[in-house]
C-alpha cells in the first residue's frame, strides 16, 4: 500500500518562507482534505510536492513508499507515482494532447506495452466520462481550454496515468455543478485501497461530493489542526478565525 | 480514424529520431587551415572592385556594373529601421578571398583541405544520394560543380555564375540583376560591386527535374565576406527544386554574408527554393532574394534559419501574371544573443494571383524573432488573395517576439487575412510536462515536433534535430532546481 510521508517540510519561494514544518501522511485508501485560508501555503505545498523548480525546500523530507523524493526532479516524482492536478494548468502550445498523454504514460508505466490504438480507445472512454469531446485529442495541451475543460483534462490525466498518490489542488474551481459531479464521479471511480488522495481546497464544496476521512487545517505554513469530516463542516459554518485564535 | 493513429505512430517515431540523433553544431563550426591564394585585403574601394573584375577577366559591361554598384553602395546609408547593424566592420572585412585556382567537376580534383571540409559537411554524399547536380562554393569562389549527364543532355545549365558568364554570356545577361537591381538596397549594391560565385541554374521549357539541385556555401576565413549571386530560371512549363545550404566556423570577429538570389518562374513553371542557413554566431546575414512569377506559375520559398548573429531576410514574390502564386514557409530560430528579422513580401501585380505565407519563429532566451512582411495588392489585381500566418514560440520566461505586417491594398476585390499565435514555454510549462513524467529531452522534442508539425514534411530532418538540441539546452536552464 502506498504511503506519502511529509515530515517537517519547510519551503520558500523567492526567499519568502511559506511552509514552516508541515507534517502529513497519506496512505492508500485514504482521502485527506487540506483546508486553510488564502495565503496559508496550500498551493505551495502542492508545487513543492511535485518539485516545481521555483520553490526551494529549506528543510524536512518527502518520502513515497520509503523512497526519499525531497530532491528528486518532477519527472522522477511522477514516475514514482505522484500526481498533482494543478489549480491553474498552463497551456503548452503545439504539444498535442493525445501524444503528450501517450508519451507521459510510457514514461510512468514503461512495463506496459499497450498499443497506441488500445491506449487511445481507453482514453476516449475516459474522455466521455469526464465530459471532454474526442476532438480534444488533437488539440494542444490546455490551449484555448476553458477553466472547466482544463480541470476535466487534469482528471483525465489522473485516470490514464494511474498514480498512487493524487493531490488535487482546488479541483472544483471553474467547474459548474454538473461538471463537478462528473469529475467527482471519476475520482470516486478511481479511488481504491491502492490510491491515496490529498484534496487541497479552500471551500467545503468538493468535500460534499468526495467525503474525506481526514481533515487538516493549514495556517501560516503549518498544520494547525487535524480532525475528521466534522472539522470541515465547522469551517464552513465558522471560517478559520477560531483556529487562528485557538 | 486509422489515419489518426498512423500519424501519431509517425510522431512517436520522429520523437525517437530527434532524441537519438547526434548532429551537433560543433560538426560544422570547425575551420580548416586552407590558405587563400589570393585576397584583395581589407576594406572596399574602387581599386578593390577593379581588382576583382581583373581577376575574373570580365567583360566590360560587368566591370561598369560593378563600379556603378559601388557608387550606389557608398551613397546609401546603413538601414536603421531594423536590427542594430553597427557590428558590421566595413573597413576590416575582406571582400574577396580566393582559394586555390580550381573549379573541378570531380571531387578528386578539389584540394584536400577543402574537399575534407565538404566531406565533413556531408556534401559529396548528399550529391550522390539525392541530387541531380551540385555546386560547392568556398569563400568567394566556386570550387566544384557537377550536373548529372541526363539533365545536361536536356539542356539544363547548372554551374557557378562566374563560369556561366563565360560559357553562356547572353543567357546570363538576360537575367542578371533584373529582379534585384543594385539600387534596391545597400546590401544588394554591395553585392553588385564585389559579387563572386553563386550559382546559375537554367531549366529549359517543359523540363521537369525530379531530383533537387544543390549549392553549398562555406565561409572559412575570419572577418570575410561572402557575396554570391544566384540566378534560377525555370523556363515555361518546367519544374525544379533548388536547395542551398550554408555554414561557417565561429570566430570572434564578424563576417558578412550578403547574397543576391533571383528566381524567374516563367509561364506555367514551378520552382521551389529551399535554403537551410546554419551560419555561426559571428555572421551578419543580409541577403536579398526575389522571384518574378509569371502567368500561372508557382513559386515556393522554404527557409530554415538556424544560425547567424543578425539575419535580415524577406524573400519576395512579384506575381506578374494572372494566376501566379507564391508560397513562403520560413522557420527561424533566434538563439541567445541573436536577431532574426525575417518575413516575406508578396506583390500582387496581376489578376487572380495568390500568396500564402507561413512564418514560424522560436526565440530562445534573449533571442529576438521578428516577422516583417509586406503585402501589396495593386489596383487591377482582381480577386487576388493572400493569407499570412505567423506562429511564435518563446522558450524562456522573458523572451519576446514581434510582428510587423504591412499591407498596401489598392484592389477592392482582393481578399487577405492575417493570423498570429504566440506560445510560451517557460518554467511553469516545462514543469507541467515534467510533472507527468516527461524528461526534458522528451519535453523539448515534443515541443519542437509540435511546433513544426504542419511543416515537418518540408523541413530537412537535420534542421529539426539541431533546433531540438538548442531548445533542449535552454530547457536545462529553465528546469534547474534552484
Amino acid at each position: 500500500m502506498p504511503e506519502l510521508a511529509i515530515r517537517e517540510l519547510s519551503a520558500s519561494v523567492e526567499n519568502k518562507q511559506i511552509l514552516k514544518g508541515v507534517n502529513l501522511t497519506v496512505r492508500g485508501g485514504e482521502i485527506h482534505a487540506l483546508m486553510g485560508p488564502n495565503g496559508a501555503g496550500k498551493s505551495t505545498l502542492g508545487n513543492v510536492l511535485i518539485g516545481h523548480p521555483n520553490y526551494q525546500i529549506t528543510g524536512g523530507t518527502i518520502e513515497l513508499n520509503g523512497t526519499d523524493l525531497t530532491h528528486k526532479t518532477p519527472e522522477e516524482r511522477a514516475r514514482a507515482g505522484l500526481f498533482l492536478a494543478f489549480q491553474s494548468p498552463v497551456a503548452v502550445v503545439g504539444v498535442k494532447l493525445s501524444t503528450f498523454l501517450r508519451t507521459a504514460y510510457r514514461q510512468v508505466h514503461p512495463e506496459d506495452k499497450v498499443s497506441l490504438q488500445q491506449f487511445y480507445d481507453r482514453m476516449k472512454v475516459h474522455m466521455r466520462r469526464v465530459g471532454l469531446d474526442e476532438s480534444f485529442m488533437s488539440r494542444s495541451v490546455n490551449d484555448g481550454f476553458s477553466g472547466g475543460e482544463r480541470k476535466r483534462f487534469e482528471i483525465l490525466q489522473m485516470v490514464m496515468l494511474r498514480p498512487k498518490i493524487v493531490i488535487l489542488d482546488e479541483i472544483d474551481s471553474g467547474l459548474d455543478v454538473d461538471a463537478l459531479k462528473l469529475v467527482a464521479d471519476e475520482i470516486s471511480e478511481y479511488y481504491n485501497d491502492e490510491v491515496g488522495f490529498l484534496i487541497i481546497t479552500h471551500y467545503q464544496r468538493i468535500l460534499k461530493n468526495i467525503a474525506p476521512q481526514f481533515v487538516h487545517i493549514l495556517i501560516d505554513g503549518k498544520v494547525a489542526m487535524d480532525g475528521n469530516r466534522d472539522l470541515s463542516l465547522r469551517i464552513e459554518e465558522e471560517g478559520y478565525d477560531w483556529i487562528k485564535n485557538a | 480514424m486509422e489515419s489518426e493513429y498512423s500519424k501519431d505512430a509517425e510522431m512517436e517515431r520522429l520523437l525517437e529520431d530527434l532524441r537519438t540523433s547526434n548532429i551537433r553544431k560543433e560538426d560544422w563550426e570547425f575551420h580548416d587551415n586552407h590558405k587563400p591564394t589570393y585576397s584583395t585585403g581589407i576594406g572596399i574601394n574602387r581599386k578593390v572592385v577593379e581588382e576583382i573584375s581583373d581577376i575574373k577577366n570580365e567583360p566590360d559591361w560587368m566591370r561598369r556594373f560593378r563600379l556603378k554598384s559601388l557608387e550606389i553602395f557608398l551613397a546609401k546609408p546603413v538601414p536603421t529601421w531594423g536590427p542594430d547593424l553597427s557590428g558590421i566592420d566595413w573597413e576590416n572585412t575582406n571582400y574577396y578571398t580566393r582559394p586555390d585556382e580550381i573549379n573541378a567537376n570531380k571531387w578528386e580534383d578539389v584540394p584536400d583541405e577543402i574537399k575534407d571540409t565538404f566531406t565533413k559537411l556531408g556534401v559529396p554524399e548528399m550529391e550522390q544520394k539525392y541530387l541531380a547536380g551540385s555546386v560547392a562554393q568556398y569563400d568567394s569562389e566556386g570550387v566544384y560543380h557537377n550536373l548529372k549527364k541526363v539533365w545536361e543532355d536536356k539542356g539544363v545549365v547548372f554551374m557557378d555564375l562566374d563560369s556561366a558568364i563565360r560559357e553562356h554570356p547572353d543567357l546570363v545577361k538576360d537575367y542578371f540583376c533584373r529582379a534585384v537591381p543594385a539600387t534596391d538596397n545597400k546590401f544588394a549594391a554591395l553585392n553588385g560591386a564585389v559579387w563572386s560565385g553563386g550559382s546559375f541554374l537554367y531549366v529549359p521549357k517543359g523540363v521537369h527535374i525530379d531530383m533537387p539541385l544543390q549549392t553549398y556555401f562555406r565561409m572559412n576565413g575570419e572577418a570575410t565576406g561572402q557575396f554570391e549571386h544566384t540566378i534560377v530560371v525555370a523556363d515555361e512549363g518546367s519544374k525544379v527544386h533548388y536547395i542551398e545550404g550554408c555554414t561557417a566556423p565561429k570566430y570572434d570577429r564578424n563576417s558578412l554574408h550578403s547574397a543576391i538570389v533571383e528566381i524567374y518562374v516563367k509561364k506555367n513553371a514551378q520552382a521551389r527554393y529551399t535554403s537551410v542557413q546554419n551560419w555561426s554566431k559571428s555572421v551578419y546575414n543580409m541577403p536579398t532574394k526575389r522571384a518574378w512569377v509569371d502567368e500561372n506559375a508557382k513559386m515556393e520559398w522554404v527557409g530554415g534559419s538556424l544560425g547567424s548573429k543578425v539575419t535580415m531576410l524577406y524573400p519576395s514574390s512579384y506575381l506578374r501574371g494572372p494566376y501566379a502564386s507564391a508560397h513562403n514557409l520560413n522557420v527561424s530560430l533566434a538563439g541567445p544573443g541573436t536577431v532574426k528579422d525575417t518575413g516575406a513580401k508578396a506583390l500582387h501585380l496581376a489578376p487572380y494571383t495568390s500568396s500564402k505565407i507561413v512564418a514560424k519563429s522560436i526565440s530562445i532566451e534573449d533571442g529576438k524573432a521578428i516577422y516583417r512582411g509586406l503585402l501589396r495588392m495593386n489596383k487591377g489585381a482582381i480577386h487576388s488573395k493572400s493569407h499570412v500566418q505567423c506562429d511564435a514560440l518563446l522558450i524562456n520566461d522573458k523572451s519576446q517576439s514581434f510582428t510587423y505586417p504591412h499591407d498596401e491594398i489598392y484592389e477592392p476585390t482582393a481578399t487577405f487575412g492575417h493570423e498570429a499565435t504566440v506560445g510560451r514555454i517557460g518554467t511553469d510549462e516545462l514543469t507541467y510536462l515534467r510533472s507527468r513524467g516527461l524528461s526534458e529531452d522528451e519535453a523539448s522534442s515534443m515541443i519542437v515536433l509540435g511546433f513544426l508539425d504542419d511543416v515537418m514534411k518540408e523541413i530537412p530532418m537535420e534542421f529539426a534535430v539541431e533546433m531540438n538540441r538548442l531548445i533542449k539546452l535552454e530547457m536545462g536552464k529553465l528546469g534547474a532546481v534552484g
